[in-house]
């Protein structure tokens, strides 16, 4: 009887480890660079809401970061490493990107963390790289990663900041004594943004003459529009994001809203105005941190575009996947300056870093680790103007890359 | 405030309860009738607006799939019924309950894999596009067309339910099947077309809700958490329930859209819990 048990334990352990065996071998000949992977590959983890209504935005960010990888594997790596991306679904949720970001720092040994597309998340993310120490590039909007009570040295924010993004487009489209009415998706990215226009029109003169709060995730806005309407404004700005933002402006052009007043947004979206005909976003002006159009000006642009092209089948690259590239090649290339891993020298040479690699020159400030970049302000085409059916947007107008749009570094609570 | 704001608001309220008593009739139907909790409701509201698109981009008319997706998508209802819910009869009331969860997330997924994530746009129909001065505010003529064909659709299913032959079976057969069976009368059969019928409602919301907001694979989420909160505080099963409910959330839902816009979404959760809590039945149901 217990030789009987015996037997079968052995058995059993001998089968296991026989499986292990196998696992590994088959691995390492499905995977080679598994093997090399504790030695010298650089690993960088990518949280992103893969799922959810941030999706479309998430992939494209997805696209880009491997863009910018691909490049750096392809001429052969950093100072001779490979760069592998781990990419991992944040379900757009605080919780499951901070345990997603543990595990990679923990179990999978990234280097550096790049990603998460919501302000909120960001900061989850940043709290769990802040305490472990660990490199940070963030490419989501926030102000408030800026301040010094959020703020962590091993983090980098390479998105646009609210104040910057808000502030290029009440500087094109308003004016002293425009007045102003606002819509706002009731949660940090749209109060952010009400703020960053508020802070700009104070400056212009321009008048809010009215702000309603709408929550989070709407699919009905019908109830909000007597109200804006009979505000009566020049400009109707609506500060949501993602489909939010497809539905509220279909149905304030539903309601006969445009007739009345220009509809202004913080981000123009590139997915959601596919998401809808180009009747309805028509005229539609926004900010953005890029635009595939840039290429007619920029070499920078059209060399990103035309080998994303290349890796995507014909594809474009859409705005918020942009920062997936600049993010993750500003920091291969900071790795290549400080010729390794070492987070204090990848740090020194973030601080230092000139690049640009899609939208014309960009740094990081050294105070709060924003990048100074170009911010876009777009409009939408008319269906008749478009010469293809990506060609959705012009550029009305771009800000070149000032520290003179940010917010002082003094005034974000550091040290003068 | 002026009086001209609060009579568009409360008109704003009527037409967007409408759009909750199409999208509730279908739940409450597929409950009162067969004692199926149907969580695929919302899945199947989001399966019609693609039936819908698809349907008026081969045709090119937004009729046709006004008229034809409900009728697929209620004759695939049917077949889900026949195939999935009719074992679980006899069970208990978790069963289909669960069963009808996670069809909601093969569907949901399904139409990921064939249309993709990306929202899809849905034109409105050139002939409904516009606005239309009520003497008190403008309003998209879309949504008052709307507004007819849900009480097109209450008239009809009334009448049909009232004054048909079949009408009456299905009154009989939601008290008591048994008798009906031994009367002779094949429930199964009137339980298929049932349950074609509710999902063919829950469809023609979704084509017609396309037109007013995009067309995206999670767009049925909230729309079943909207047509449960109805139907609970109409009274489960209760047709009439459901669409006095339907009224009521809309008009509240709009008002407080005019005073603490940020409570929209919320209050028609608030109204539900302090209806159960002075009437668990529900404002039309009957004791269990």
């Amino acid at each position: 009887m217990t030789k009987d048990i015996r037997d079968t334990k052995r058995n059993h352990i001998s089968r296991r480890h026989v499986l292990a065996a196998l696992g590994t071998g088959a691995s390492v000949v499905a995977m080679p660079w598994i093997a090399r992977a504790a030695d010298d590959t650089i690993r960088i983890g990518f949280p992103t809401p893969l799922t959810g209504p941030f999706a479309a935005e998430a992939k494209d960010q997805v696209k880009s970061a491997e863009l910018a990888v691909k490049q750096f594997n392809d001429k052969g790596g950093v100072n001779g490493r490979k760069v592998e991306l781990l990419v991992r679904d944040d379900k757009l949720n605080g919780g499951e990107a901070a345990t997603r970001t543990l595990e990679l720092i923990e179990k999978d040994k990234v280097h550096a963390i790049v990603g998460s597309l919501s302000s909120a998340v960001q900061l989850a993310v940043n709290e769990v790289t802040r305490a472990r120490g660990v490199l940070y590039v963030s490419i989501s909007q926030s102000d408030t990663i800026n301040e010094v009570k959020d703020f962590s040295k091993y983090t980098f924010h390479e998105a646009l900041n609210p104040t910057m993004t808000a502030g290029a487009v009440a500087r094109h489209a308003f004016k002293k004594g425009t007045k102003v009415a606002h819509l706002v998706a009731d949660y940090a990215y749209g109060h952010e943004m009400l703020r960053g226009f508020k802070r700009a029109q104070a400056v212009i003169g321009a008048e809010t003459v009215g702000e309603i709060m709408h929550p989070f995730g709407a699919a009905d806005y019908s109830t909000f529009m007597p109200r804006l309407r009979s505000m009566r404004p020049d400009i109707l700005c609506i500060s949501n994001f993602g489909r939010d933002q497809a539905n509220s402006i279909k149905q304030a052009v539903d309601f006969g809203l445009k007739q009345q007043s220009k509809i202004v947004v913080p981000v123009l979206l590139h997915n959601q105005r596919l998401a809808v005909s180009p009747e309805v976003f028509e005229g539609v002006v926004g900010g953005s941190n890029y635009y595939w159009g840039l290429e007619s000006q920029l070499p920078s642009a059209k060399a990103f575009n035309d080998a994303y092209r290349a890796a995507n089948g014909g594809a474009i690259p859409t705005d918020y996947g942009a920062y997936g590239y600049t993010g993750v090649s500003s920091l291969l290339q900071a790795m290549q300056v400080a010729g390794g891993t070492d987070t204090d020298k990848v740090i020194a040479a973030l601080e230092g870093l000139k690049y640009d690699v899609a939208k014309g020159p960009q740094y990081y400030r050294k105070c709060d680790h924003q990048s100074v970049q170009s911010v876009l302000v777009l409009e939408s085409k008319k269906k008749a103007d478009m010469k293809g059916d990506s060609d959705l947007f012009s550029i009305v107008a771009n800000e070149p890359a000032s520290e003179n749009v940010l917010r002082g570094c003094t005034e974000l609570g550091f040290p003068a | 405030m002026d009086t001209e704001l609060i009579l568009m608001q409360l008109f704003s309220g009527v037409a967007l309860g409408a759009i909750l008593v199409i999208t509730a009739l279908g739940l409450s139907i597929i409950f009162g009738m067969l004692g199926v909790v149907n969580f695929a409701h919302g899945a199947l509201f989001m399966v019609g607006a693609y039936a819908g698109l698809w349907v008026a981009s081969l045709t090119g008319s937004f009729w046709w799939g006004l008229l034809v997706a409900p009728i697929m998508i209620g004759v695939f209802g049917m077949a889900i019924e026949y195939v999935l819910i009719r074992p679980l009869y006899g069970r208990s009331i978790d069963d289909p309950l669960l069963l009808t969860f996670g069809l909601s997330y093969v569907l949901v997924e399904g139409v990921r894999i064939v249309f993709g994530s990306d929202g899809i746009p849905f034109p409105t129909p050139s002939s409904l596009t516009g606005v239309v001065d009520l003497g008190v505010g403008f309003f998209p003529i879309y949504r008052i067309f709307v507004v007819g064909v849900v009480f097109l659709v209450v008239v009809l299913l009334w009448l049909g339910l009232e004054k048909t032959k079949f009408g009456l079976i299905v009154r009989a057969g939601a008290r008591d099947p048994a008798m009906m069976k031994v009367l002779g009368v094949d429930i199964s059969k009137v339980w298929l077309l049932v349950f074609g019928l509710g999902v063919g409602l829950a469809s023609l919301g979704g084509v017609l809700s396309g037109p007013m907001r995009s067309v995206n694979p999670e767009m049925g989420a909230l729309v079943l958490a909207e047509a449960f909160v109805v139907t609970v505080i109409g009274g489960l099963g209760s047709l009439v329930g459901s669409i006095i409910a339907g009224l009521l959330v809309g008009v509240v839902i709009s008002m407080t859209a005019l005073f603490a816009p940020e409570m929209a979404t919320i209050v028609m959760f608030a109204l539900m819990a302090i209806v159960l809590m002075i009437r668990p039945q529900g404002l039309f149901g009957k004791l269990a």
